[in-house]
Protein backbone atom coordinates (compact mmCIF):
# COMPACT_ATOMS: atom_id res chain seq x y z
CA UNK A 1 0.00 0.00 0.00
CA UNK A 2 2.87 2.43 0.56
CA UNK A 3 4.33 1.98 -2.37
CA UNK A 4 0.71 2.37 -4.22
CA UNK A 5 0.55 5.94 -2.27
CA UNK A 6 3.76 6.29 -2.97
CA UNK A 7 2.98 5.98 -6.90
CA UNK A 8 -0.43 7.52 -7.11
CA UNK A 9 0.56 10.84 -4.90
CA UNK A 10 -2.21 13.57 -4.40
CA UNK A 11 -0.99 15.58 -7.08
CA UNK A 12 -0.45 12.95 -9.58
CA UNK A 13 -4.62 12.15 -9.01
CA UNK A 14 -4.83 15.53 -9.39
CA UNK A 15 -3.11 16.82 -12.40
CA UNK A 16 -4.46 13.36 -14.09
CA UNK A 17 -8.34 14.57 -13.04
CA UNK A 18 -7.80 18.03 -14.06
CA UNK A 19 -5.10 18.11 -16.25
CA UNK A 20 -3.46 21.49 -16.73
CA UNK A 21 -2.67 23.78 -20.20
CA UNK A 22 -4.93 21.00 -22.02
CA UNK A 23 -5.30 22.34 -24.61
CA UNK A 24 -4.48 22.59 -28.72
CA UNK A 25 -2.57 25.86 -29.37
CA UNK A 26 -3.88 27.71 -32.60
CA UNK A 27 -0.17 28.99 -32.51
CA UNK A 28 2.13 26.39 -32.52
CA UNK A 29 5.14 26.02 -34.11
CA UNK A 30 5.88 22.60 -32.66
CA UNK A 31 3.46 20.09 -32.51
CA UNK A 32 4.38 16.04 -32.17
CA UNK A 33 2.18 13.11 -31.46
CA UNK A 34 3.31 10.20 -28.48
CA UNK A 35 1.63 6.57 -28.72
CA UNK A 36 2.54 4.06 -26.44
CA UNK A 37 0.64 1.29 -28.19
CA UNK A 38 0.92 -1.16 -25.46
CA UNK A 39 -1.91 0.52 -23.61
CA UNK A 40 -3.56 2.97 -25.76
CA UNK A 41 -1.68 5.74 -24.38
CA UNK A 42 -1.87 8.66 -26.71
CA UNK A 43 -0.94 12.34 -26.02
CA UNK A 44 -0.66 15.42 -29.18
CA UNK A 45 2.11 18.27 -27.63
CA UNK A 46 1.99 21.64 -28.83
CA UNK A 47 4.70 23.87 -28.77
CA UNK A 48 5.09 28.15 -29.57
CA UNK A 49 9.02 28.70 -29.86
CA UNK A 50 10.09 31.97 -29.98
CA UNK A 51 13.69 31.76 -30.33
CA UNK A 52 15.06 28.96 -27.90
CA UNK A 53 12.95 29.49 -25.78
CA UNK A 54 9.38 27.65 -25.44
CA UNK A 55 6.81 30.54 -24.90
CA UNK A 56 3.51 28.51 -24.90
CA UNK A 57 3.36 24.28 -24.43
CA UNK A 58 -0.16 22.46 -24.55
CA UNK A 59 -1.30 19.03 -24.89
CA UNK A 60 -4.37 16.94 -25.34
CA UNK A 61 -5.03 13.27 -25.39
CA UNK A 62 -5.96 10.22 -23.15
CA UNK A 63 -4.07 8.14 -21.59
CA UNK A 64 -3.58 6.47 -17.53
CA UNK A 65 -3.10 9.06 -14.55
CA UNK A 66 0.57 8.25 -14.60
CA UNK A 67 0.93 9.58 -18.30
CA UNK A 68 -1.74 11.95 -18.25
CA UNK A 69 -0.31 13.82 -14.84
CA UNK A 70 3.33 13.66 -16.54
CA UNK A 71 2.19 15.39 -19.34
CA UNK A 72 0.01 18.33 -17.46
CA UNK A 73 3.41 18.61 -14.93
CA UNK A 74 5.37 18.66 -18.04
CA UNK A 75 3.78 21.80 -19.55
CA UNK A 76 4.02 23.59 -16.22
CA UNK A 77 7.71 22.98 -16.25
CA UNK A 78 8.78 23.50 -19.51
CA UNK A 79 6.27 27.30 -20.21
CA UNK A 80 9.17 29.81 -20.23
CA UNK A 81 12.33 27.04 -20.50
CA UNK A 82 14.57 27.57 -22.74
CA UNK A 83 15.11 24.43 -25.14
CA UNK A 84 18.60 23.61 -23.26
CA UNK A 85 17.14 23.54 -20.31
CA UNK A 86 14.13 21.23 -21.17
CA UNK A 87 16.37 18.34 -22.69
CA UNK A 88 18.40 19.11 -19.11
CA UNK A 89 14.80 18.42 -17.17
CA UNK A 90 14.04 15.21 -19.26
CA UNK A 91 17.63 14.14 -18.25
CA UNK A 92 17.04 14.39 -14.85
CA UNK A 93 13.93 13.45 -15.17
CA UNK A 94 14.25 10.08 -16.67
CA UNK A 95 17.08 9.15 -14.19
CA UNK A 96 14.76 9.89 -11.50
CA UNK A 97 12.12 7.55 -12.73
CA UNK A 98 14.56 4.89 -13.86
CA UNK A 99 15.45 4.96 -10.07
CA UNK A 100 19.24 6.22 -11.42
CA UNK A 101 19.06 8.75 -8.71
CA UNK A 102 17.10 10.40 -6.01
CA UNK A 103 18.19 13.83 -6.18
CA UNK A 104 16.57 15.32 -8.91
CA UNK A 105 17.33 18.65 -7.13
CA UNK A 106 15.97 21.12 -10.02
CA UNK A 107 12.78 18.69 -10.65
CA UNK A 108 10.78 20.78 -8.51
CA UNK A 109 6.94 19.28 -8.69
CA UNK A 110 8.64 16.91 -10.89
CA UNK A 111 9.78 14.80 -7.74
CA UNK A 112 6.61 13.52 -7.17
CA UNK A 113 7.04 10.66 -9.88
CA UNK A 114 10.12 9.34 -7.84
CA UNK A 115 7.55 6.08 -6.93
CA UNK A 116 7.58 5.20 -10.34
CA UNK A 117 10.98 3.55 -10.23
CA UNK A 118 9.26 0.93 -7.69
CA UNK A 119 6.96 0.06 -10.64
CA UNK A 120 9.27 -0.12 -13.55
CA UNK A 121 6.31 -1.80 -15.82
CA UNK A 122 5.12 2.44 -15.67
CA UNK A 123 8.55 3.85 -16.71
CA UNK A 124 6.79 4.19 -20.14
CA UNK A 125 3.63 6.08 -19.13
CA UNK A 126 5.93 8.59 -17.51
CA UNK A 127 7.83 9.47 -20.16
CA UNK A 128 5.53 9.44 -23.17
CA UNK A 129 5.12 13.07 -22.48
CA UNK A 130 9.05 13.63 -22.21
CA UNK A 131 9.70 11.71 -25.60
CA UNK A 132 7.40 12.98 -27.61
CA UNK A 133 8.94 16.98 -26.51
CA UNK A 134 12.04 15.63 -27.49
CA UNK A 135 10.85 15.07 -30.84
CA UNK A 136 8.89 17.75 -30.93
CA UNK A 137 11.79 19.81 -29.62
CA UNK A 138 13.64 18.04 -32.81
CA UNK A 139 10.84 18.53 -35.02
CA UNK A 140 10.34 14.81 -35.24
CA UNK A 141 6.19 13.41 -35.80
CA UNK A 142 5.73 10.63 -33.72
CA UNK A 143 7.05 9.63 -30.37
CA UNK A 144 7.08 5.87 -28.97
CA UNK A 145 7.58 4.54 -25.71
CA UNK A 146 7.95 0.87 -27.52
CA UNK B 1 -12.80 -34.77 -0.80
CA UNK B 2 -13.22 -38.28 -2.35
CA UNK B 3 -16.16 -39.26 -2.05
CA UNK B 4 -17.28 -36.02 -4.41
CA UNK B 5 -15.17 -37.02 -7.08
CA UNK B 6 -16.11 -40.83 -7.10
CA UNK B 7 -19.81 -40.16 -7.21
CA UNK B 8 -18.59 -37.56 -10.05
CA UNK B 9 -21.03 -35.26 -7.83
CA UNK B 10 -22.61 -31.65 -9.36
CA UNK B 11 -19.95 -30.40 -6.98
CA UNK B 12 -16.85 -29.31 -8.80
CA UNK B 13 -14.05 -30.25 -6.00
CA UNK B 14 -11.40 -26.64 -7.04
CA UNK B 15 -9.88 -27.43 -3.83
CA UNK B 16 -8.41 -30.64 -5.49
CA UNK B 17 -7.74 -29.02 -9.02
CA UNK B 18 -5.70 -26.65 -7.50
CA UNK B 19 -3.72 -28.64 -5.50
CA UNK B 20 -2.38 -29.98 -8.95
CA UNK B 21 -1.15 -25.95 -10.04
CA UNK B 22 1.84 -25.30 -7.68
CA UNK B 23 2.48 -21.72 -9.12
CA UNK B 24 -1.15 -20.88 -7.31
CA UNK B 25 0.51 -21.25 -3.94
CA UNK B 26 1.86 -17.94 -3.32
CA UNK B 27 2.14 -14.43 -2.36
CA UNK B 28 2.33 -11.43 -4.67
CA UNK B 29 3.47 -8.33 -2.75
CA UNK B 30 2.10 -10.45 0.14
CA UNK B 31 -1.51 -11.41 -0.93
CA UNK B 32 -2.24 -14.51 -2.05
CA UNK B 33 -2.04 -14.70 -5.83
CA UNK B 34 -5.12 -14.16 -7.62
CA UNK B 35 -4.45 -15.31 -11.34
CA UNK B 36 -7.51 -13.87 -13.35
CA UNK B 37 -5.36 -13.56 -17.07
CA UNK B 38 -5.61 -17.09 -18.17
CA UNK B 39 -7.44 -16.14 -21.56
CA UNK B 40 -3.74 -14.44 -21.96
CA UNK B 41 -2.47 -18.08 -21.30
CA UNK B 42 -3.12 -21.25 -18.38
CA UNK B 43 -0.93 -22.05 -15.70
CA UNK B 44 0.38 -25.57 -15.90
CA UNK B 45 -0.78 -28.69 -13.98
CA UNK B 46 2.56 -30.83 -12.17
CA UNK B 47 1.71 -33.42 -14.59
CA UNK B 48 2.54 -31.15 -17.68
CA UNK B 49 5.88 -30.05 -16.01
CA UNK B 50 6.83 -33.35 -15.02
CA UNK B 51 6.15 -34.98 -18.58
CA UNK B 52 8.07 -32.18 -20.01
CA UNK B 53 11.31 -32.95 -17.18
CA UNK B 54 10.85 -36.75 -17.77
CA UNK B 55 11.23 -36.26 -21.62
CA UNK B 56 14.45 -34.23 -20.98
CA UNK B 57 15.41 -36.56 -18.18
CA UNK B 58 14.70 -39.88 -19.41
CA UNK B 59 13.77 -39.77 -23.60
CA UNK B 60 15.43 -36.45 -25.50
CA UNK B 61 16.71 -37.21 -29.04
CA UNK B 62 15.59 -36.13 -32.15
CA UNK B 63 12.45 -37.87 -33.89
CA UNK B 64 11.41 -39.36 -37.69
CA UNK B 65 15.00 -39.85 -37.92
CA UNK B 66 17.60 -42.40 -35.63
CA UNK B 67 17.58 -46.25 -35.04
CA UNK B 68 18.36 -45.77 -31.60
CA UNK B 69 15.93 -46.46 -29.00
CA UNK B 70 16.14 -42.89 -27.70
CA UNK B 71 14.61 -41.41 -30.98
CA UNK B 72 12.11 -44.25 -30.99
CA UNK B 73 10.72 -42.74 -27.45
CA UNK B 74 10.68 -39.31 -28.69
CA UNK B 75 9.40 -40.35 -31.60
CA UNK B 76 6.44 -42.70 -30.09
CA UNK B 77 6.16 -39.41 -27.55
CA UNK B 78 5.59 -36.84 -29.99
CA UNK B 79 3.22 -38.97 -32.02
CA UNK B 80 1.20 -39.98 -29.09
CA UNK B 81 0.57 -36.25 -28.30
CA UNK B 82 -1.06 -36.03 -31.95
CA UNK B 83 -3.18 -38.69 -31.50
CA UNK B 84 -4.26 -37.35 -28.18
CA UNK B 85 -4.72 -33.99 -30.18
CA UNK B 86 -6.71 -35.60 -32.67
CA UNK B 87 -9.40 -37.14 -30.47
CA UNK B 88 -9.02 -33.82 -27.94
CA UNK B 89 -10.87 -32.24 -31.24
CA UNK B 90 -12.82 -35.59 -32.40
CA UNK B 91 -10.89 -35.50 -36.05
CA UNK B 92 -11.08 -38.23 -38.13
CA UNK B 93 -7.25 -38.72 -38.49
CA UNK B 94 -4.61 -38.55 -36.87
CA UNK B 95 -2.63 -36.74 -40.25
CA UNK B 96 -4.77 -34.06 -40.11
CA UNK B 97 -3.19 -32.63 -36.32
CA UNK B 98 -0.60 -30.16 -37.62
CA UNK B 99 1.84 -29.02 -35.28
CA UNK B 100 2.65 -25.50 -35.12
CA UNK B 101 4.00 -22.99 -32.63
CA UNK B 102 0.39 -22.02 -31.98
CA UNK B 103 -2.51 -20.25 -33.10
CA UNK B 104 -0.88 -17.37 -34.66
CA UNK B 105 1.57 -20.27 -36.69
CA UNK B 106 -1.78 -21.80 -37.69
CA UNK B 107 -3.35 -19.32 -39.34
CA UNK B 108 -0.32 -17.61 -40.93
CA UNK B 109 -0.08 -21.73 -42.43
CA UNK B 110 -3.02 -21.42 -43.54
CA UNK B 111 -3.24 -17.92 -45.19
CA UNK B 112 0.46 -18.61 -46.81
CA UNK B 113 -0.55 -22.07 -48.49
CA UNK B 114 -4.21 -22.17 -48.90
CA UNK B 115 -4.64 -18.56 -48.87
CA UNK B 116 -1.59 -17.64 -51.60
CA UNK B 117 -2.86 -20.63 -53.84
CA UNK B 118 -6.13 -19.60 -54.08
CA UNK B 119 -6.51 -16.05 -53.82
CA UNK B 120 -6.24 -13.45 -56.49
CA UNK B 121 -7.15 -9.46 -57.54
CA UNK B 122 -10.44 -8.84 -55.99
CA UNK B 123 -11.01 -11.73 -54.43
CA UNK B 124 -12.27 -11.24 -50.31
CA UNK B 125 -11.47 -12.74 -47.39
CA UNK B 126 -14.31 -12.55 -45.04
CA UNK B 127 -13.41 -11.95 -40.97
CA UNK B 128 -15.14 -10.79 -38.37
CA UNK B 129 -14.98 -7.69 -35.49
CA UNK B 130 -14.13 -9.55 -32.99
CA UNK B 131 -10.63 -11.48 -34.27
CA UNK B 132 -7.90 -11.22 -32.50
CA UNK B 133 -4.59 -9.55 -34.43
CA UNK B 134 -3.71 -13.18 -35.40
CA UNK B 135 -6.73 -13.82 -37.22
CA UNK B 136 -6.58 -10.16 -39.16
CA UNK B 137 -2.80 -9.33 -39.82
CA UNK B 138 -1.97 -13.01 -41.55
CA UNK B 139 -5.18 -12.43 -43.88
CA UNK B 140 -4.01 -8.39 -44.36
CA UNK B 141 -0.70 -9.46 -45.38
CA UNK B 142 -2.32 -12.03 -47.79
CA UNK B 143 -4.50 -9.38 -49.46
CA UNK B 144 -1.90 -7.25 -49.80
CA UNK B 145 -0.09 -9.39 -51.81
CA UNK B 146 -2.69 -10.44 -53.93
CA UNK B 147 -5.19 -7.36 -54.68
CA UNK B 148 -7.36 -9.03 -53.06
CA UNK B 149 -9.94 -7.44 -50.11
CA UNK B 150 -10.84 -8.02 -46.41
CA UNK B 151 -14.48 -7.80 -45.41
CA UNK B 152 -15.11 -7.39 -41.71
CA UNK B 153 -19.06 -8.57 -40.60
CA UNK B 154 -19.92 -6.42 -37.37
CA UNK B 155 -20.32 -7.51 -34.07
CA UNK B 156 -23.54 -5.70 -31.77
CA UNK B 157 -23.86 -3.61 -28.74
CA UNK B 158 -24.06 -6.98 -26.77
CA UNK B 159 -20.54 -8.24 -28.27
CA UNK B 160 -22.37 -10.59 -30.58
CA UNK B 161 -21.45 -11.11 -33.90
CA UNK B 162 -24.03 -10.22 -36.69
CA UNK B 163 -24.48 -13.43 -38.01
CA UNK B 164 -27.33 -12.01 -41.14
CA UNK B 165 -24.57 -9.60 -41.78
CA UNK B 166 -21.56 -11.74 -41.95
CA UNK B 167 -23.72 -14.34 -44.04
CA UNK B 168 -24.61 -11.46 -46.20
CA UNK B 169 -21.15 -10.50 -47.04
CA UNK B 170 -20.63 -14.37 -48.23
CA UNK B 171 -20.09 -13.87 -51.84
CA UNK B 172 -18.70 -15.67 -55.49
CA UNK B 173 -15.50 -13.78 -54.42
CA UNK B 174 -15.15 -14.78 -50.57
CA UNK B 175 -12.37 -17.18 -50.69
CA UNK B 176 -12.25 -17.90 -47.20
CA UNK B 177 -14.29 -17.28 -44.18
CA UNK B 178 -11.93 -16.91 -40.51
CA UNK B 179 -13.78 -16.97 -37.47
CA UNK B 180 -12.86 -16.68 -33.88
CA UNK B 181 -14.46 -19.21 -31.99
CA UNK B 182 -14.74 -17.71 -28.86
CA UNK B 183 -13.64 -13.91 -28.45
CA UNK B 184 -10.85 -13.03 -26.34
CA UNK B 185 -11.94 -9.62 -25.67
CA UNK B 186 -15.65 -9.98 -24.90
CA UNK B 187 -16.49 -14.14 -24.11
CA UNK B 188 -18.45 -14.40 -27.09
CA UNK B 189 -19.18 -17.90 -28.16
CA UNK B 190 -20.16 -17.76 -32.29
CA UNK B 191 -22.43 -20.25 -33.53
CA UNK B 192 -19.75 -21.42 -35.62
CA UNK B 193 -21.63 -24.44 -37.08
CA UNK B 194 -24.24 -21.99 -38.64
CA UNK B 195 -21.41 -20.13 -40.01
CA UNK B 196 -19.23 -22.83 -41.19
CA UNK B 197 -23.20 -24.07 -42.91
CA UNK B 198 -23.24 -21.08 -44.58
CA UNK B 199 -19.86 -20.89 -46.16
CA UNK B 200 -20.22 -24.18 -47.10
CA UNK B 201 -23.29 -23.98 -48.85
CA UNK B 202 -21.80 -21.00 -51.13
CA UNK B 203 -18.66 -23.31 -51.49
CA UNK B 204 -16.74 -21.18 -49.14
CA UNK B 205 -14.01 -23.39 -46.84
CA UNK B 206 -13.93 -21.99 -43.10
CA UNK B 207 -11.18 -21.57 -40.67
CA UNK B 208 -12.18 -21.47 -37.43
CA UNK B 209 -9.48 -19.80 -34.44
CA UNK B 210 -10.50 -22.19 -31.07
CA UNK B 211 -7.77 -20.23 -29.05
CA UNK B 212 -9.96 -19.13 -26.63
CA UNK B 213 -12.58 -21.96 -27.02
CA UNK B 214 -10.34 -25.08 -26.65
CA UNK B 215 -9.92 -24.76 -22.99
CA UNK B 216 -13.29 -24.16 -22.22
CA UNK B 217 -15.95 -25.64 -24.49
CA UNK B 218 -16.32 -29.31 -25.87
CA UNK B 219 -15.14 -29.00 -29.78
CA UNK B 220 -15.57 -31.80 -32.62
CA UNK B 221 -14.52 -30.75 -35.32
CA UNK B 222 -16.26 -33.10 -37.38
CA UNK B 223 -19.49 -31.76 -35.95
CA UNK B 224 -18.69 -28.50 -36.40
CA UNK B 225 -17.69 -29.51 -40.11
CA UNK B 226 -14.84 -26.38 -40.27
CA UNK B 227 -12.27 -26.87 -42.60
CA UNK B 228 -9.58 -25.73 -40.43
CA UNK B 229 -9.35 -25.34 -36.51
CA UNK B 230 -6.49 -23.90 -34.80
CA UNK B 231 -5.57 -23.47 -31.09
CA UNK B 232 -2.65 -23.02 -28.61
CA UNK B 233 -1.41 -25.43 -26.33
CA UNK B 234 -0.19 -22.87 -23.55
CA UNK B 235 -3.95 -21.86 -23.31
CA UNK B 236 -5.12 -25.49 -22.15
CA UNK B 237 -2.67 -25.87 -19.89
CA UNK B 238 -0.22 -27.11 -21.85
CA UNK B 239 3.54 -25.26 -22.53
CA UNK B 240 4.53 -22.73 -24.91
CA UNK B 241 5.75 -23.22 -28.11
CA UNK B 242 2.94 -25.53 -29.25
CA UNK B 243 -0.15 -25.52 -31.01
CA UNK B 244 -2.51 -27.61 -33.60
CA UNK B 245 -3.97 -26.63 -36.85
CA UNK B 246 -6.17 -29.38 -37.89
CA UNK B 247 -6.91 -29.38 -41.35
CA UNK B 248 -9.21 -31.45 -43.27
CA UNK B 249 -7.39 -34.49 -45.05
CA UNK B 250 -8.72 -33.58 -48.79
CA UNK B 251 -7.94 -29.79 -47.89
CA UNK B 252 -4.25 -30.22 -46.76
CA UNK B 253 -3.52 -32.72 -49.43
CA UNK B 254 -4.01 -30.09 -51.68
CA UNK B 255 -2.29 -27.35 -50.02
CA UNK B 256 1.08 -26.63 -51.07
CA UNK B 257 4.04 -26.77 -48.11
CA UNK B 258 4.42 -23.86 -46.04
CA UNK B 259 8.42 -23.58 -44.86
CA UNK B 260 10.72 -25.87 -46.63
CA UNK B 261 13.34 -27.84 -45.05
CA UNK B 262 14.22 -31.04 -43.45
CA UNK B 263 11.16 -33.90 -42.21
CA UNK B 264 8.37 -32.14 -45.13
CA UNK B 265 10.53 -34.14 -47.67
CA UNK B 266 10.23 -37.78 -49.09
CA UNK B 267 13.14 -37.02 -51.14
CA UNK B 268 15.24 -34.47 -52.50
CA UNK B 269 18.00 -33.73 -55.27
CA UNK B 270 18.96 -30.38 -57.02
CA UNK B 271 16.18 -31.32 -59.89
CA UNK B 272 13.50 -32.32 -58.17
CA UNK B 273 12.33 -32.60 -54.28
CA UNK B 274 8.84 -34.41 -53.54
CA UNK B 275 7.41 -33.48 -50.53
CA UNK B 276 6.45 -35.72 -47.37
CA UNK B 277 2.67 -36.87 -46.82
CA UNK B 278 0.70 -35.64 -44.33
CA UNK B 279 1.36 -34.05 -41.40
CA UNK B 280 4.98 -34.21 -42.22
CA UNK B 281 4.70 -32.30 -45.47
CA UNK B 282 3.74 -29.10 -43.03
CA UNK B 283 6.28 -29.59 -40.30
CA UNK B 284 9.78 -28.59 -41.49
CA UNK B 285 12.61 -28.31 -38.79
CA UNK B 286 12.75 -30.12 -35.62
CA UNK B 287 9.68 -29.08 -34.10
CA UNK B 288 9.46 -28.52 -30.22
CA UNK B 289 9.23 -31.81 -29.27
CA UNK B 290 9.24 -31.59 -25.42
CA UNK B 291 5.98 -29.15 -25.81
CA UNK B 292 4.16 -31.81 -27.65
CA UNK B 293 4.55 -34.39 -25.06
CA UNK B 294 3.84 -31.65 -22.73
CA UNK B 295 0.72 -30.61 -24.56
CA UNK B 296 -0.24 -34.25 -24.66
CA UNK B 297 0.43 -34.70 -20.92
CA UNK B 298 -2.38 -31.64 -20.66
CA UNK B 299 -5.17 -32.99 -23.51
CA UNK B 300 -5.06 -35.88 -20.64
CA UNK B 301 -5.55 -33.82 -17.72
CA UNK B 302 -8.19 -31.95 -18.97
CA UNK B 303 -9.80 -35.06 -20.06
CA UNK B 304 -9.64 -36.33 -16.59
CA UNK B 305 -11.31 -33.26 -15.18
CA UNK B 306 -13.69 -33.45 -18.02
CA UNK B 307 -14.18 -29.98 -20.06
CA UNK B 308 -17.84 -30.36 -20.03
CA UNK B 309 -17.58 -30.44 -16.09
CA UNK B 310 -15.42 -27.65 -16.25
CA UNK B 311 -17.26 -25.94 -18.46
CA UNK B 312 -20.12 -26.12 -15.96
CA UNK B 313 -18.05 -25.17 -13.29
CA UNK B 314 -16.61 -21.85 -14.93
CA UNK B 315 -20.31 -20.80 -16.21
CA UNK B 316 -21.26 -20.60 -12.36
CA UNK B 317 -18.12 -18.41 -11.76
CA UNK B 318 -18.72 -16.57 -15.31
CA UNK B 319 -21.99 -15.71 -13.41
CA UNK B 320 -21.13 -15.17 -10.12
CA UNK B 321 -18.50 -12.74 -11.18
CA UNK B 322 -21.02 -11.14 -13.24
CA UNK B 323 -23.40 -10.09 -10.84
CA UNK B 324 -20.74 -9.08 -7.91
CA UNK B 325 -18.58 -6.88 -10.86
CA UNK B 326 -22.29 -4.91 -12.02
CA UNK B 327 -22.79 -3.90 -8.33
CA UNK B 328 -19.87 -1.74 -8.52
CA UNK B 329 -20.94 1.54 -9.50
CA UNK B 330 -19.18 3.15 -12.42
CA UNK B 331 -18.00 -0.12 -13.98
CA UNK B 332 -19.42 -1.16 -17.25
CA UNK B 333 -18.74 -4.46 -18.86
CA UNK B 334 -18.00 -4.80 -22.39
CA UNK B 335 -19.35 -8.14 -24.16
CA UNK B 336 -22.23 -9.07 -22.42
CA UNK B 337 -23.34 -11.98 -25.05
CA UNK B 338 -26.06 -14.46 -24.29
CA UNK B 339 -23.43 -17.15 -25.44
CA UNK B 340 -20.62 -16.70 -23.40
CA UNK B 341 -16.90 -18.28 -21.96
CA UNK B 342 -15.75 -17.53 -18.83
CA UNK B 343 -14.20 -14.26 -19.90
CA UNK B 344 -15.04 -10.40 -18.49
CA UNK B 345 -13.88 -7.33 -20.14
CA UNK B 346 -14.59 -3.90 -18.53
CA UNK B 347 -13.86 -0.04 -17.56
CA UNK B 348 -14.23 1.88 -14.55
CA UNK B 349 -15.38 5.06 -14.81
CA UNK B 350 -12.89 7.93 -15.21
CA UNK B 351 -10.10 5.17 -13.98
CA UNK B 352 -7.48 4.08 -16.74
CA UNK B 353 -7.12 0.23 -17.40
CA UNK B 354 -3.66 0.49 -16.65
CA UNK B 355 -4.02 2.27 -13.30
CA UNK B 356 -6.34 -0.61 -12.51
CA UNK B 357 -4.15 -2.94 -13.50
CA UNK B 358 -1.38 -1.82 -11.15
CA UNK B 359 -3.41 -1.46 -8.01
CA UNK B 360 -5.16 -5.01 -8.91
CA UNK B 361 -1.76 -6.35 -8.88
CA UNK B 362 -0.20 -4.26 -5.22
CA UNK B 363 -3.47 -6.89 -4.17
CA UNK B 364 -2.57 -9.63 -5.82
CA UNK B 365 -4.72 -9.89 -8.54
CA UNK B 366 -2.96 -10.38 -11.37
CA UNK B 367 -5.42 -9.29 -14.83
CA UNK B 368 -4.92 -7.96 -18.21
CA UNK B 369 -5.13 -4.38 -19.43
CA UNK B 370 -4.94 -2.83 -22.62
CA UNK B 371 -5.81 -3.25 -26.00
CA UNK B 372 -5.89 -7.61 -25.79
CA UNK B 373 -4.80 -7.28 -29.02
CA UNK B 374 -7.59 -6.61 -30.77
CA UNK B 375 -7.20 -2.98 -31.46
CA UNK B 376 -10.48 -2.67 -34.28
CA UNK B 377 -12.54 -4.04 -31.48
CA UNK B 378 -12.02 -1.30 -28.92
CA UNK B 379 -12.10 0.91 -31.47
CA UNK B 380 -15.82 -0.59 -31.90
CA UNK B 381 -16.49 -0.13 -28.00
CA UNK B 382 -15.08 3.38 -28.05
CA UNK B 383 -12.50 2.51 -25.51
CA UNK B 384 -8.77 2.78 -25.78
CA UNK B 385 -8.52 -0.42 -23.66
CA UNK B 386 -9.97 -2.67 -20.90
CA UNK B 387 -9.02 -4.35 -17.69
CA UNK B 388 -9.76 -8.10 -18.34
CA UNK B 389 -10.20 -10.84 -15.75
CA UNK B 390 -10.37 -14.30 -17.34
CA UNK B 391 -11.35 -17.44 -15.75
CA UNK B 392 -10.06 -20.97 -15.69
CA UNK B 393 -11.36 -23.94 -13.89
CA UNK B 394 -8.97 -23.65 -10.69
CA UNK B 395 -10.24 -20.20 -10.07
CA UNK B 396 -12.90 -19.58 -6.92
CA UNK B 397 -15.72 -17.71 -5.66
CA UNK B 398 -13.47 -16.40 -2.89
CA UNK B 399 -11.31 -14.86 -6.06
CA UNK B 400 -13.81 -13.43 -7.30
CA UNK B 401 -14.31 -11.73 -4.04
CA UNK B 402 -10.71 -10.30 -3.95
CA UNK B 403 -11.46 -9.07 -7.68
CA UNK B 404 -13.86 -6.87 -6.10
CA UNK B 405 -12.13 -5.94 -2.93
CA UNK B 406 -9.41 -4.82 -5.29
CA UNK B 407 -11.57 -3.03 -7.36
CA UNK B 408 -13.06 -1.45 -4.29
CA UNK B 409 -9.15 -0.37 -3.76
CA UNK B 410 -8.70 0.84 -7.15
CA UNK B 411 -11.54 3.37 -6.66
CA UNK B 412 -9.94 4.70 -3.24
CA UNK B 413 -6.70 5.45 -4.50
CA UNK B 414 -7.92 6.81 -7.79
CA UNK B 415 -11.81 7.68 -7.57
Amino acid sequence: MSDLRGLYQEMIIDHSKRPRNFRALADATRKAEGYNPLCGDRITLYLKMEGERIADIGFQGAGCAISTASASLLTEALKGKSRAEAEKLFTEFHALVTGKTDDGAELGKLKVFSGVSEFPIRVKCATLAWHTLKNALEGGETATTE
Amino acid sequence: METETETQGRTFDVARVRKDFPVLEQTVHGKPLVYLDNAATSQKPLAVIQAEEQFYLRDNSNIHRGVHELSERATRAYETARIKAQEFLGAKESREIIFVRGTTEAVNLVAQTYGRAHTGPGDEILITAMEHHSNIVPWQILCEEKGARLKVAPVNDRGELELEELIRLMSGKTRIVAVAHVSNVLGTINPVRAIVEAAHARGIPALVDGAQAAPHLPVNVRELDCDFYAFSGHKVYGPTGIGVLYGKAERLEAMPPYQGGGDMIASVSFEKTTYNTLPYKFEAGTPNIAAGVGLGAALDYVNAIGIGKAAEYEAELLDYATGELERIPGLRIIGTAREKAAVISFEMEGIHPHDVGTVLDQEGVAVRTGHHCAQPLMDRFGVPATTRASFAFYNTKEEVDALVRGLMKVKEVLG
